[in-house]
């Protein structure tokens, strides 16, 4: 009960911060926006017919990866925050109070999905804007709220004890830079099938795609399949691994 | 009175390099407790090993009647720390800052908005309590810090130099702070600086650490006691009134040109002596002053001997 009242105060307090300092969230919905209409205009023509069909197909096919691209993006903003926070005496206080040792940090996640959400919400209705007409039914939709809530909460874990891995606050910012590839080293961008033999197997097995895979069915109107199953099980293990060793480094 | 704090055989090392090497000290409710030492000496992680925040190696430490060991939370819920780096949320107004502190104590919306008024206003910050702390001056920024500290009412409070690299004025006003926490509020104060003049205005006892160790504990006064220094010195109308002194008293130092004498001791019957002599022997004496230690020749001289 606790944990609960003291996290939604830690939440109150990340959200502060967001509204009194609104350039990182401009800047973690801004960037996403930008790819995707980088993508759709500029490459969109050739990777459209790459995959047999137009620039309308390839803006369906770019929007989930794009959408994963920002909570990608995002990791490296939690990673700074949580970083900057434990540099500050306000830390020492909270780890001297009697209150929920753990609602420093999830403080900083729920803020973190709500500025994803933010941010994922500016995608969406870009690419909407734009052209994309998703088949989606209101019960897919929920479908992929969820889907990118699980997969957020996984990855914010992950950046927080990033955030906390060294004391300087420039390394932690670097730490989860190799988050903003794997979009591309998997399904994000193409199809797996188009690439190279070892590529192609990582591609196939890496933690990003079962969850982009599960957006673009979802997204489709289409059973997502075993995708959601593996993309479940990825940002659970994810969620459990990333919490644990931020507390780990939390209660160091 | 029964101690409210008490510590015995703390010990604490990183690695090889020993910080703290037996400490025994107890507090009683209501008072000042200073711990005093030079930058190094282990006052920080004393103050950190007390307030919960990292462990010690060995000794055994009750806060407020619990063990810290075994219940640290319920020592947590008694104590405050206003450390020596500045512990607010630069992001947030002060008013923020007090709101989120009565939050987390589950003050309760209402009670919250009276204690953080109430507070603004005992610590002067009234007319900042909308601005970001970041925009505070140090001594703003460090009596917004003690006042978070203050809103769950701690029953003990650890200031951990609270003071350096404050103005002389905003150290006058903390000082005041503190003094009016043990008068109104009965709050047990433990306070690490390296300025004796703090420990001196503020402590009921001091206790000295030096190189992981205290080396003397006792009141500023009975510190001041505890090294020689204490002496008469006299100063004569003219120069055969200062010869004649000088081959009549026990002087330890003495200067022709400005005519003055030092005489060691400064108890009632030395300056009885002394008068009834200077009286005898018809002296004039321009000007007489006692001088007693204070407490940087105690700390010179003893924290010196502990480095030796």
């Amino acid at each position: 009960m606790r944990a609960i009242t003291d996290s939604a105060t830690m939440l109150r307090r990340q959200i502060r911060h967001m509204w009194r300092y609104p350039t990182l969230i401009l800047t973690y919905s801004g960037v996403p926006v930008v790819l995707l209409l980088l993508f759709v205009y500029v490459l969109g023509g050739i990777m459209g017919t790459g995959i047999g069909g137009d620039r309308a197909v390839y803006a369906a096919y770019i929007t989930p990866g794009i959408m994963i691209m920002t909570v990608a993006s995002a990791a490296q903003g939690t990673a700074i925050s949580v970083a900057v926070d434990m540099t500050e005496g306000i830390v020492a206080r909270f780890k001297t109070m009697d209150i929920a040792r753990v609602s420093v940090l999830t403080g900083h996640v729920l803020g973190a999905l709500v500025q994803n959400f933010i941010a994922i919400a500016a995608v969406t209705l870009t690419a909407l804007l734009i052209g994309f007409r998703p088949a989606a039914s209101a019960l897919d939709w929920l479908g992929v709220v969820g889907v990118l809530a699980m997969f957020t909460f996984a990855i914010t874990w992950l950046s927080a004890a990033l955030g906390m891995v060294t004391k300087n606050v420039a390394t932690a910012s670097n730490l989860p830079m190799p988050l903003m590839l794997l979009p591309f080293l998997g399904s994000g961008v193409v199809p797996p099938e188009s690439m190279p033999g070892p590529l192609r197997w990582f591609a196939e097995h890496q933690p990003f795609t079962p969850v982009i895979e599960t957006l673009r069915a979802l997204l489709a109107g289409q059973p997502a399949g075993s995708s959601f199953a593996a993309a479940a099980l990825w940002s659970a293990a994810i969620a459990l691994g990333g919490y644990l060793w931020a507390r780990r480094l939390y209660n160091r | 009175m029964r101690p409210f704090v008490s510590v015995t055989g703390l010990r604490k090392s990183y690695g090889a390099h020993r910080v703290l090497d037996g400490i025994d000290l107890t507090i009683a409710q209501g008072t000042v407790f200073s711990l005093l030492g030079p930058n190094g000496a282990g006052k920080t992680t004393t103050v950190q090993i007390l307030s919960t925040l990292i462990k010690a190696n060995a000794g055994e430490i009750r806060v407020a009647g619990h063990d810290l060991a075994k219940e640290p939370d319920k020592v947590r819920a008694a104590i405050g720390v206003t450390g020596q780096f500045s512990a607010v949320d630069s992001f947030l107004t002060g008013e923020e800052n007090l709101r989120l502190m009565a939050d987390l104590l589950h003050l309760g919306r209402a009670k919250g908005r009276t204690r953080a008024r109430e507070l603004l206003e005992r610590f002067d910050l009234t007319d900042a309590a909308r601005k970001p702390a970041a925009t505070y001056s140090g001594g703003m920024r460090r009596r917004l810090d003690l006042a978070m500290t203050v809103v769950g009412t701690p029953r003990l409070i650890f200031l951990d130099e609270p003071t350096t690299g404050l103005d002389p004025r905003s150290r006058r006003t903390m000082w005041q702070i503190v003094r009016d926490l043990v008068r109104q509020d009965g709050v047990t104060i433990f306070l690490t600086t390296q300025y004796l003049e703090e420990a001196d205005e503020l402590a009921d006892r001091i206790a000295l650490l030096s190189q992981g160790r205290l080396v003397a504990e006792g009141s500023p006064g009975e510190l001041k006691r505890m090294v020689p220094g204490g002496h008469v010195v006299v100063r004569f109308a003219d120069p055969d009134g200062y010869r004649r002194a000088a081959s009549h008293l026990r002087v330890t130092s003495r200067d022709e040109e400005s005519l003055t004498v030092q005489i060691p001791g400064t108890g009632v019957s030395t300056l009885r002596e002394l008068l009834e002599r200077l009286d005898g022997q018809a002296i004039d004496v321009a000007e007489l002053s006692v001088h007693t230690p204070d407490l940087d020749d105690v700390f010179l001289a003893l924290t010196e001997e502990s480095s030796r």
